[in-house]
């Protein structure tokens, strides 16, 4: 009776339009009578498409670029905050939260501005002296969505990080040092490695959503930084072709649970192994 | 240390949104000319931006309510009870925040449109709540778990029913949670673009109306104070929200048997 009314919501707002969602992947069009309904053609245009398909793989790769730098930032924060911080460490927590907080919007905004040609970073480098006129390539590519991206997700990523670390005992700590272990033989040999579920759930945690990012790359990437994203949300806003969107989401899926899949079934098969060889 | 390094860096954006906001050129550019709150008043001025911000602050609130409601149900689900379709739940409460937006925007545009539906606010509305819900499960969840149930046993013990104990005993104790739940997602639901963009109607909502300004390239300086009036304002409620659910975190370790004992008599005292 608790369960019903979030259940109920969740299953009529959220569950049911993925599932329209796939149903309306072999839809004829957009808005054409129920009798057009099932056709393969949206689905075969999209498999024949290479430069979407492309798309979909490139943009696999940015976002797992993205995630490996916003995990590699945040695991030094992440570490100070389980570690170094103690009585300080909620106030610091909150500290680095709040700009996360705001709107997602405004902060991708601010960095269109940095990296304009009269933006700040090349109003930086021209009063330091490194350039006369300043770079006109910052913006309107690929690494400028990478930096936003990474910007935007580094207090995000943080979170899992901070998470698994603070579960550390940090009695291990101590008796590692009894035992002769150096600062960083403790941390390759104990830290690290219990904390690496923190550090793959702070992977997929970046992951999974920048795959389908199409606000940054809208504002700062340009031609060039196009995301997959963005191609699904112009099918479905200004293409008015919603099959087609909505195979294309499909595929993006499909992706994800292909990516997500394959490192779940090595681990398990993993820990298999170890069992059977302990 | 690098912790502070990165930790200024975060603001670095956004303070350069406000400073551009009370710089008297209408560029976004630098240098800087002069301090002015004339786009301040600006925004003040232009009635659709007055019309999407009362849009959007009456949207969020009651997406937040509703959200609130709805993740504290399933918080409390999940968190007390084991029942057949319990990880299930867990993961559809949690999914919204895990998924790509676009995705939800998409098949919540799909499946709204196909049931007949015009895209107005109450549709940005149903977005901003699916979004919030994942939010609102966390928040009031962590509270649940540090809920003391002695107090609910005690309470029927003495005599009240489970409704009254619910109502006066429980919901009074969680209602820091409830209400840090309540204003992250106002905040959250306030600021959402992303999925609104799919969503929207012909009533204008905040976010996608600066957007739309953005093209404009005469509206930079108003775009900046709006903003920087918005990030204010969200670090505001932020604040409180978490001064709220300070009663219910430690500041040390979560789970007991990591905590780094303060005594050898306390070593002695967990592990007998």
């Amino acid at each position: 009776m608790l369960v019903t009314p979030p259940g109920a919501a969740l299953l009529m707002f959220f569950v049911l339009p993925l599932i329209a969602m796939l149903l309306f992947s072999f839809r004829e069009g957009t808005f054409s009578p129920e009798r057009e309904m099932f056709t393969l053609r949206h689905v075969v245009h999209f498999l024949e498409g290479r430069d979407v398909q492309r798309l979909l793989w490139e943009s696999a790769l940015t976002s797992a670029v993205i995630s490996t730098i916003a995990v590699t930032l945040a695991y030094p924060l992440a570490y100070y905050l389980a570690f170094g911080a103690r009585e300080r460490r909620n106030i610091l927590l909150l500290l680095v939260l709040l700009p996360a907080m705001t709107s997602y919007l405004l902060r991708v905004m601010a960095w269109k501005i940095i990296l304009g040609s009269e933006g700040l970073l090349n109003t930086f480098l021209i009063w330091t002296g490194v350039t006369a006129e300043g770079f006109t390539g910052l913006l309107h590519n690929r690494n400028a969505v990478i930096v936003t991206l990474v910007y935007v997700w580094v207090p995000f990523a943080a979170l899992p990080i901070f998470a698994s670390l603070m579960r550390i005992d940090t009695r291990l700590f101590e008796g590692a040092a009894d035992l002769g272990a150096r600062p960083w033989e403790t941390f390759g040999l104990i830290t690290l490695p219990l904390s690496l579920p923190g550090i793959a759930g702070a992977f997929l945690f970046v992951f999974v959503p920048t795959l389908g990012e199409w606000v940054t790359p809208m504002l700062v990437g340009g031609t060039e930084g196009v995301m997959f994203g963005n191609i699904i949300q112009d099918t479905f806003t200004r293409g008015l072709n919603w099959p087609l969107g909505s195979v294309m989401s499909l595929a993006m899926i499909s992706l994800t649970v292909v990516l997500l899949g394959v490192p779940v079934v090595v681990y398990r098969s993993f820990r298999k192994v170890r069992t059977r060889v302990a | 240390m690098y912790f502070w390094l990165i930790a200024v860096l975060l603001y670095v954006p956004l303070l350069l949104l406000m400073v551009l906001s009370v710089n008297d050129s209408i560029t976004l550019g630098f240098p800087l000319k002069g301090f002015t709150l004339r786009w301040y008043q600006a925004a003040l001025d232009n009635p659709i931006m007055l019309d999407a911000l009362r849009n959007s602050l009456l949207l969020a609130v009651v997406s937040a309510f509703v959200a609130t409601i709805l993740g504290s149900l399933a918080a409390m689900a999940i968190v007390r009870f084991r029942f057949p379709g319990r990880t299930f739940l867990a993961a559809v409460t949690g999914a919204p925040l895990v998924i790509p937006f676009v995705i939800v925007g998409a098949a919540l545009l799909v499946a709204l449109r196909w049931a007949g539906f015009e895209l107005s606010l109450w549709t940005v509305g149903v977005g901003q709540v699916v979004l919030c819900i994942p939010l609102a499960a966390i928040i009031v969840g962590s509270g649940v778990v540090g809920f003391d149930q002695a107090l609910e046993e005690a309470s029927m013990d003495l005599g009240a029913t489970y409704a009254q104990t619910q109502l006066l005993v429980t919901l009074p104790i969680l209602a820091p949670v409830l209400i840090a739940s309540f204003i992250t997602c106002v905040v959250s639901a306030f600021n959402e673009f992303a999925i609104s963009v799919f969503l929207v109607g012909i009533e204008p909502v905040l976010p996608v109306y600066l957007y739309s300004q953005l093209r404009n390239t005469t509206s930079g300086p108003l775009i900046m104070a709006v903003a920087s009036a918005v990030i204010l304002t969200s670090f505001a409620l932020v604040l409180v929200a978490w001064a709220l659910q300070g009663g219910t975190r430690r500041g040390g370790r979560a789970t007991p048997g990591s905590a780094k004992p303060a005594s050898t008599k306390e070593l002695d005292a967990t592990l007998s």
